[in-house]
């Protein structure tokens, strides 16, 4: 399970406790190269708190994550980002008085090297690393259809644009692993429709893997490859959208069981 | 008049199209001829990689076994790669068939059914789901060749290439047959089909028309000497690809003159890109002359006190001016040393901020323009032009000579073009641009089409100095139940010249008094509602809001004053409007691709809401179809007020 052909990332038996409350308890996760992974659950379940488990935001108090076969359970998020994930937000995080061309900038600063110094009086290699990073940057502009927005203020665009950019931001980071905190999460059915399009095309052009959280099912039954449902902080089932969609456990944690 | 003439002989080694790219080619090989805005930066193709393209192309469809006289759909927005399909096509001696990009399903499977298209080009993943969903209803449909791929990795059909693997295909298929595509190319003649434009046409379905070499390189040429075009100037490409005025300046022109052309980076970055580039020749319908109006006083509005006073002054003045300039009458001399000022601190800044800086010849076309629209853009000092064509025409029919600009016509007839009026008041021309006919349409044809001359389906008349005046469509012209004279379109163009009002339908015909249906402009009226703090949900909420009725009834006011002037439509003021809880769309048939009105379709749809204007009532109850983009059907209901305007005039 542990050399390259393995999953990207494993989550294996993680827990997470705030205070008294179990938010994650011995929660087992794979994460296959290339696939699209829904993670869903009823509010509270633990979805977010996951996700912030892999990029680092919290550590885990029990378990393992393994991201290409090597354990990176105790990294911090700027280590993570560097493993090559990379992440949105359920609530829009984008630098609001930037140009949205600034914005997706931002996420290319970690492939950016160069010296302070060496920048200032060298300027012909720091000019064209610029221009390098500005041609990926226009790419991203380019498949997200975003070029009309180019130069607008992060602040002053409607919200789906908003999360567009911050998509546009993520991919920027040319990561292996995209996370996707409720990527549609208060849009109309053509914002949907067109999120939806970009993430299959994000996948199959690219070859991103990526893991994301969604409440719409018909989202996820549309475009996951597999879907992970948590509940309380457990993991109740994992598989195939239409197995998903039958269990038993996922249907009760939905709609409630009658208590005896 | 004479000396025109000469553009009627062509010679045979370059009387085409493919042929003048050639010629363009070896000429001024290094000369831009296209510019594209792509990853944010204009890319720069020349007239060599222009006929380079074209013939790498053709050499691809070669290879598919192309045979002379094939169709070939080009679909997309205006990307060179299109542009080099069209020249690829006629090289062989195949027809392009360009097709309106945002053309529903049902449309698409129509025109490439009739045209019999055995290839298709197109720009992207949308449109090649869409060619894929209606070749089933086109069995003639071969092949499906896009430019870009994205999203597209995961499709198997076999019928789908990419066009630079038609490129390679058309690379290894030259080694083979090295002397085919020079062969093919100096096959073309001049009376050859060079392209067929399906007219989306107010009333059923689309006809292609078709359009010679000839038709197209003698208007294109004539054209470019009365008007005075040169190689070094610019163009922007944005307008379909499928309309006959792309195609003629973008294509036809561009390629007889010699001038570049440059296709925006995506449709919602037009205005940007149009900045950018600062075209020196510009054709534009009304309905863009109205947006960059409305845009601009948009901005006035929300600019502080001072400078909106100022530019007001300014826009005013110049106005009034130009009306002076257009009537002929001698211009005030006060007002005419505040001009340069005004040139200095508004016009120059609009200009410039419009990307107008540089332009010198504008045209407007497609459909009359409200008069306030066309003097508020000469005023700036824009050489804004109108032009009469039609498709059937290669376009020109008449133009407004620079320096002889009126108002109320549509110019002189182009050199080479004759215009009569028939018995009925309907214009009639040919020209050497005139058409062969229509595609597998000869019904079509001989209506249209009588002995050489094109019955253009316009009332109108050649006034005293030969300038020719359109009245309206012939059929729309009309006459109320007491026997006034009613023209619809006039009324709706003074409506539309208000930033608030986006689309007008007047009615009258046969009835007491003349009264409108009014479609608000969502930006306009949301941006004012927003300043006075009219809270508002939705379209159908906000236009049904008592303040934007009391704000569209001092519009219909100021229609109707103006109407006073005119001692033969006076008596056509509009005495009762509704605002329609719906904006009208292409998707829903209420008006063309275009951007044409539909009256005929209106008139049924909303039969329920014009009962309601010419009754009593001041409320009705409506419920409405919508068609989403994607072809799915909804219901619309809504509660649409009815409001009575007085009518204008002295001693009423």
């Amino acid at each position: 399970m542990t050399e390259a052909s393995g999953p990207l990332l494993s989550v294996e038996d993680i827990s997470v406790r705030f205070g008294a409350l179990m938010a994650l308890s011995r929660v087992s996760v794979e994460v296959h190269r290339r696939e699209i992974l829904a993670i869903i659950g009823p509010n509270g379940a633990g979805k977010t708190t996951l996700l912030n488990v892999v990029s680092g935001f919290y550590h885990p108090y029990e378990g393992r994550i393994r991201f290409e076969g090597r354990d990176r359970t105790s990294l911090k998020p700027p280590d993570v980002a560097e493993l090559g994930i990379a992440r949105t937000f359920q609530n829009v995080a984008l630098f609001r008085g930037m140009s949205v061309l600034d914005n997706i900038m931002t996420g290319r600063l970690l492939k950016m090297g160069g010296h302070f110094l060496l920048d200032a009086v060298w300027y012909g290699p720091a000019r064209r690393q610029e221009l390098a990073h500005r041609a990926a940057v226009e790419r991203i502009i380019d498949f997200l259809e975003i070029q009309a927005i180019r130069k607008t203020p992060a602040g002053r665009l409607p919200y789906g644009l908003q999360k567009r950019v911050e998509l546009a931001r993520a991919l920027a980071a040319e990561p292996k692993l995209l996370l996707l905190d409720e990527p549609m999460a208060g849009m109309n059915v053509e914002e949907k429709e067109d999120m939806c399009r970009f993430i299959l095309d994000v996948n199959s052009e690219f070859g991103t893997t990526i893991a994301l959280i969604e409440h719409d099912m018909g989202v996820v039954m549309d475009i996951s490859d597999r879907v992970v449902v948590l509940d309380y902080g457990r993991k109740i089932a994992d598989g195939p959208p239409e197995q998903v969609r039958k269990d038993q456990a996922v249907l009760d944690a939905y709609l409630g069981v009658a208590h005896d | 008049m004479s000396g025109h003439e000469r553009f009627l002989t062509l010679d045979p080694q370059h009387d085409t199209f493919p042929k003048l790219v050639r010629d363009n080619a070896r000429a001024m090989p290094d000369r831009i001829a296209i510019r594209e805005k792509d990853y944010g930066i204009w890319q720069a193709y020349t007239w060599r990689d222009y006929f380079d393209r074209g013939r790498r192309i053709a050499l691809g469809l070669a290879s598919l076994g192309f045979a002379r006289g094939d169709k070939v759909a080009v679909v997309g927005d205006n990307r060179p790669e299109l542009y080099w399909a069209v020249l690829a096509t006629q090289c062989l001696g195949g027809v392009p068939v360009p097709l309106y990009q945002d053309a529903s399903e049902k449309e698409l499977a129509y025109v490439v059914d009739h045209a019999e298209a055995r290839f298709a080009v197109v720009e992207d993943q949308e449109q090649v789901d869409k060619l894929l969903a209606i070749k089933a209803q086109c069995p003639r449909l071969e092949w499906i060749v896009y430019d870009d791929g994205r999203g597209l990795r995961a499709y198997s059909e076999p019928c789908l290439l990419s066009l630079a693997e038609l490129e390679e295909r058309g690379e290894k298929f030259a080694v083979g047959h090295p002397a085919v595509f020079e062969a093919e190319l100096a096959r073309g003649r001049a009376e050859d089909i060079a392209v067929i434009c399906y007219t989306s046409g107010t009333t059923g379905m689309p006809k292609g028309a078709m359009l010679t070499h000839r038709n197209l390189l003698v208007m294109a040429r004539v054209a470019t000497e009365r008007e005075g075009l040169r190689p070094d100037d610019e163009a922007l490409a944005y307008l379909p690809m499928a309309w006959v005025g792309d195609h003629m300046i973008s294509y036809a022109q561009a390629i007889a003159t010699g001038f570049t052309i440059n296709c925006p980076e995506s449709a919602a970055t037009v205005l940007h890109d149009l900045k950018e580039i600062g075209p020196t020749y510009f054709f534009a319908p009304p309905r863009i002359w109205e947006n960059l109006l409305t845009t601009v006083m948009i901005r006035v509005e929300d600019a502080a006190w001072p400078k909106r006073r100022l530019v007001r002054f300014f826009l005013e003045l110049a106005q009034d001016l130009e009306r002076q300039r257009l009537a002929g009458q001698p211009v005030s001399s006060w007002r005419r040393l505040l001009a340069p000022l005004g040139g200095l601190l508004v016009y120059g800044p609009l200009r410039d901020n419009l990307g107008m800086r540089r332009i010198r010849l504008a045209y407007t076309a497609g459909e009359a323009i409200g008069p306030e629209i066309f003097v508020f853009f000469r005023a700036l000092g824009i050489n804004l032009k109108q032009l009469y064509g039609m498709t059937e025409a290669s376009v020109f029919v008449s133009v407004q000579k620079d320096g002889d600009v009126r108002l109320d016509t549509v110019g002189t007839p182009m050199p080479l073009v004759d215009i009569k009026i028939s018995e009925q008041g309907e214009v009639l021309f040919r020209s050497p641009g005139v058409f062969p006919g229509y595609y597998k349409n000869p019904e079509a044809t001989a209506q249209t089409l009588d002995d050489g001359w094109i019955r253009s389906g316009d009332a109108g008349f050649l006034d005293a100095a030969g300038h020719l005046k359109i009245i309206d469509r012939a059929r729309d012209v009309g006459r109320l139940a007491g026997g006034t004279l009613f023209a619809p379109k006039y009324l709706e163009n003074k409506l539309k010249f208000s930033p608030y009002v986006k689309e007008a339908v007047t009615i009258g015909q046969d009835r007491p008094y003349v009264a409108a249906l009014v479609n608000i402009d969502l930006g306009a009226v949301g941006n004012w509602a927003e300043r006075r703090g009219i809270a508002y949900t939705s379209y159908t909420d906000l236009s049904q809001k008592p303040e934007v009725y009391d704000l569209i009834e001092q519009e219909v006011r100021r229609v109707n004053e103006s109407l006073l002037e005119d001692e033969v439509l006076r008596g056509a003021q509009i005495r009762r409007f509704l605002i329609l809880h719906k904006e009208l769309d292409p998707d829903d048939e209420e008006i063309t691709r275009t951007r044409k009105v539909r009256r005929g379709h209106i008139a049924r749809k909303y039969a329920a809401l014009i009962e309601a204007l010419y009754g009593d009532r001041d409320r009705v109850q409506v419920e409405a179809q919508v068609t989403y983009e994607d072809g799915r059907t909804g219901t619309i209901r809504a509660d649409v007020a009815v409001r009575d305007v007085p009518a204008a005039g002295a001693g009423r």
